[in-house]
Order: C-alpha cells, then sequence, then structure tokens
C-alpha cells in the first residue's frame, strides 16, 4: 500500500499534548533533526520521549528538552559531549527520567512491536534497576522481568524509500529506527529519496513498509553532530 | 598507602597492550569506551579479533584519516570508525541479541569498584551524578567472559579492587580477570588470586593498595609492558 507523503510540519501536525513519541537515532546517527524540529515549531507539550541518549547541544531532541516541552525522558544514557539541556531540566526537578540499560531499552521496544507484553532477562539482575521488577529463576539463573514498550509516534530516519515505505538505512544510522517503526502505532520516517516501486531489492528491505505509516523527502537532511560542533541552536 | 616511587606503574598504553595479549585468536570482543579502546591496536599481530559495537556494526576498523569521517559510521562512543572488509551492520535488537544471546566471547570495561566476588560497578559514581548506563549491564550479563582494565587505585589512593563495592552495581560476580597498573588479577571462587606483579613490588606492598584479601596460586609472574 502506497504511504502518504508529507513535509516534516504536515507529518508531525497531529501530534497531541501528552502523546509519547520514540525518536530514533543514536547520538547523531540517525537523529531525524528535521522531524523533531518540526515537532518543536508544532508546539506539543508534555511529552514522553524515548531515545538512546537526551539530546546534545542546541538542537533536535535537546532544543525539545531546553525548551520545556518532555515530561518524561526513557532512555540509556542521558550524557553526551553537551547535555546541558538534559542536565538543567533533570536537576531542577523539571523532567522525569526512567533510565533503561541499552539492550533492554531495545528489547522492550521490540517487544512492543511484535506483541510481546513482557521477557526475562538477566541484565540488571542484582542491581538497583532490578529494583520493583518481578524476578524469577530460570535453570539456576535469576532473570528480571521486562515490560514491552509502545508508543504514539515514532520519528525517526532512513536514508531511501519505496513508496509502500520499505527501507533502507545509512551505516550505523540504523541503530533503533527498525525498532521503534514497529512499536509507534503511527510511525513517521524521513529519507533522503523516495525512490519507484521496485528500485528497493525485496532482499535488503531492512524495514518493510508494513511499519512505516508516513514518509517525507529530505534531501540533504542535517546531521546532529555538525550542528552541534557549530554551536547552533534552534530555533 | 602511597607507592614506593621507585616502582614504575604501568602507563594506559601499556596496561592495553598487556590486556591485548590475553584477546584468544578468532574472537568476537566488544571494548567499553575509554582506555578499552585502546586495547585494539595492541593485539598481537596474526590474531583475528572481530570488534562489536553496540550501535549495530561487527568488524570495524580505526578511525578514518581527518576529513573522511561519517557522522553515520560510528562506534558506541560515537566516534567515527570505519567498515572493514566482512563487516557486518544491523539495527539495535540484533545487536544485543549479540551480546546478551552469549555470542561475544569477550567485552574488556572499565570499573569504579571490582569486588574479589567479581561483583563490578562502573555506572553510577555517587548519588548526586546523573545515572547514565549504556550498555554496560547487558554486556556484562551476557558476554562469554568479561575482564576490567582499570588503575588500582584512584586518583586519591583509594583501592578499586575492594571486598564489596560501595557503588551500585552493574553486574553481580560477572569478572574474572583485571588488569590494573600494578598486577594481573583473577576473581577464582570468589576470591582475588594474583598472577602478575610489576617490577620491584612485593605482595604485601600491593596489599597495602588493595582493598580485599589477595591469594596467590603459585608465586606471581613479572607484569611485562611492551
Amino acid at each position: 500500500m502506497k504511504k502518504p507523503i508529507f513535509d516534516p510540519a504536515g507529518a508531525v501536525a497531529d501530534i497531541p499534548d501528552g502523546a509519547s513519541v520514540m525518536i530514533g537515532g543514536f547520538g547523531g546517527a540517525g537523529a531525524p533533526v528535521e522531524l523533531v524540529h518540526a515537532l518543536l515549531d508544532q508546539g506539543a507539550r508534555e511529552l514522553t520521549l524515548v531515545n538512546n541518549n537526551a539530546g546534545n547541544g542546541g538542537v533536535g531532541l535537546a532544543a525539545l528538552i531546553r525548551e520545556g516541552r518532555v515530561r518524561k525522558m526513557i532512555c540509556s544514557f542521558p550524557r553526551s559531549s553537551d547535555s546541558r539541556a538534559f542536565q538543567e531540566a533533570y536537576l531542577a526537578g523539571k523532567i522525569e527520567l526512567e533510565l533503561v540499560p541499552q539492550g533492554t531499552l531495545a528489547e522492550r521496544i521490540r517487544a512492543g512491536g511484535a506483541g510481546i507484553p513482557a521477557f526475562f532477562t538477566r541484565t540488571s539482575a542484582g542491581t538497583p534497576l532490578a529494583e520493583g521488577k518481578e524476578q524469577r529463576e530460570f535453570d539456576g539463573q535469576l532473570y528480571v522481568m521486562e515490560r514491552w514498550l509502545k508508543a504514539d509516534f515514532a520519528l525517526v530516519k532512513a536514508k531511501r524509500a519505496d513508496p509502500y515505505g520499505n527501507l533502507v538505512y545509512n551505516k550505523t544510522a540504523r541503530n533503533f529506527g527498525p525498532l521503534m517503526c514497529m512499536a509507534a502505532a503511527t510511525a513517521i520516517v524521513q529519507v533522503n529519496e523516495i525512490v519507484e516501486l521496485g528500485e528497493i531489492d525485496p532482499e535488503i528491505v531492512v524495514t518493510p513498509g508494513i511499519f512505516v505509516n508516513r514518509l517525507v523527502a529530505v534531501a540533504d537532511p542535517q546531521q546532529e553532530e555538525r550542528l552541534v560542533a557549530q554551536g547552533a541552536v534552534y530555533p | 598507602m602511597s607507592l614506593d616511587p621507585a616502582i614504575k606503574r604501568l602507563t594506559r598504553q601499556q596496561m592495553a597492550w598487556r590486556a591485548a595479549q590475553d584477546i584468544a585468536d578468532g574472537s568476537y570482543v566488544n571494548l567499553g569506551i575509554g582506555m578499552p579502546e585502546l586495547v585494539a591496536r595492541y593485539v598481537p599481530a596474526g590474531r583475528h579479533v572481530t570488534y562489536h559495537t553496540e550501535n549495530g556494526l561487527l568488524g570495524f576498523g580505526e578511525r578514518p584519516p581527518e576529513g573522511q569521517e561519517d557522522p553515520d559510521l560510528v562506534n558506541a562512543g560515537k566516534k567515527p570508525v570505519t567498515l572493514l572488509p566482512g563487516a557486518a551492520l544491523f539495527h539495535h535488537a540484533d545487536s544485543f541479541a549479540m551480546i546478551r544471546g552469549g555470542h561475544l566471547d569477550l567485552s574488556i570495561l572499565g570499573a569504579f569498584q571490582v569486588a574479589q566476588n567479581g561483583d563490578l560497578a562502573n555506572w553510577q559514581a555517587g548519588e548526586d551524578a546523573i545515572p547514565a548506563v549504556g550498555g554496560a549491564m547487558d554486556l556484562v550479563s551476557g558476554v562469554k567472559q568479561v575482564f576490567v582494565l582499570t588503575e588500582h587505585t584512584t586518583r586519591d589512593g583509594q583501592p578499586k579492587l575492594v571486598e564489596r563495592c560501595s557503588y551500585a552495581l552493574t553486574g553481580a560476580g560477572v569478572v574474572t580477570r583485571v588488569f590494573t597498573d600494578l598486577a594481573v588479577v583473577d576473581v577464582i571462587d570468589r576470591q582475588f588470586v594474583v598472577r602478575e606483579i610489576v617490577d620491584g613490588l612485593s605482595l604485601d606492598a600491593l596489599r597495602a593498595l588493595t582493598g580485599a584479601d589477595l591469594h596467590e596460586a603459585g608465586a606471581p609472574g613479572l607484569l611485562k609492558a611492551a
């Protein structure tokens, strides 16, 4: 099925206050800068965001936090070369943090997309991050129960899409993108180019189009780490 | 306790060299951010080691020359790397299936503290810091062997090898070998066993810098530094 194509503003126009939004990227690699800035322009507040990190510099996710749009951050590593925006909000008690081990974060998102409400993992057993969670012994080892993670929206960056939303990514910019597309009710994907049907070999499709709801073409996307290096601030 | 000034602590490069000697040919290895990243430079010629990074890449090589960095091709420390022939790219759930599913042979990590029972604390130093865990808990609970590479004492002289970790744990009973700037120490049956010591340092002097009992299994060898 053909997926609707939007500009960045149109793609995020219906994200309401209080929405949960997964944002792809590992640091700057895969960060959908144009979609995140469109979300900032759109004005939604009280957001719960899911990302590996918690923003860098004065652009993208960090700008959303700085502007007070984020109620809660679910991430594994809220530090970066310049994580001031998160740090200030966190220390001022203006943002809630749910810290999740990186593999557990990935698997919770995958589980959310795959209809698996909970799973058990060794990760965090015996540590403070397991406190308050159900633990169970399997074959003599202690495992921690983790719940699936779903979201209302995902903002993801890929390299190329066909009109059906089949995606390929660019190197390590793939990271959480395929998982977040699965786990969000509405997956919004920005790509460098939308090619004709049949131009992506089915053997190399990474995210099948069934997981994608909206496409946005951004021919020459901004790279978050370049903006951070320049000291850019959005808006 | 201070160290006799005549005793030479290993440099970071020498520590990395020593750890590299214990990486087996054919291993799949994940190196933690910081000093462990140096280890890759010192793996003996002829051993084929494949490096894994959490953000979805197996088989990466050194940083590219200036001007050829690709912001979409980075390691877990967000530093630019290169794709070696035979590299593979994958998403985060596959990457952590490699870690959590026991497919990686070895992880080398830094530490705030290591306890004699193999407990590791390396993610949260104190109460006021903003907690950040990354992939450390996944690595220690899933990778077949976990080595620690760390100075023997903190900057203000406190032991990092301890009876019990006072910092929050990353994993319980996960470390098998510790490489410090003074010694190589194994964790065996919930005890520290000294394998090698730097030239001129007595076991008693090492004990004075260690926060737990040190045991011997035969006389410790000399900790060499190439």
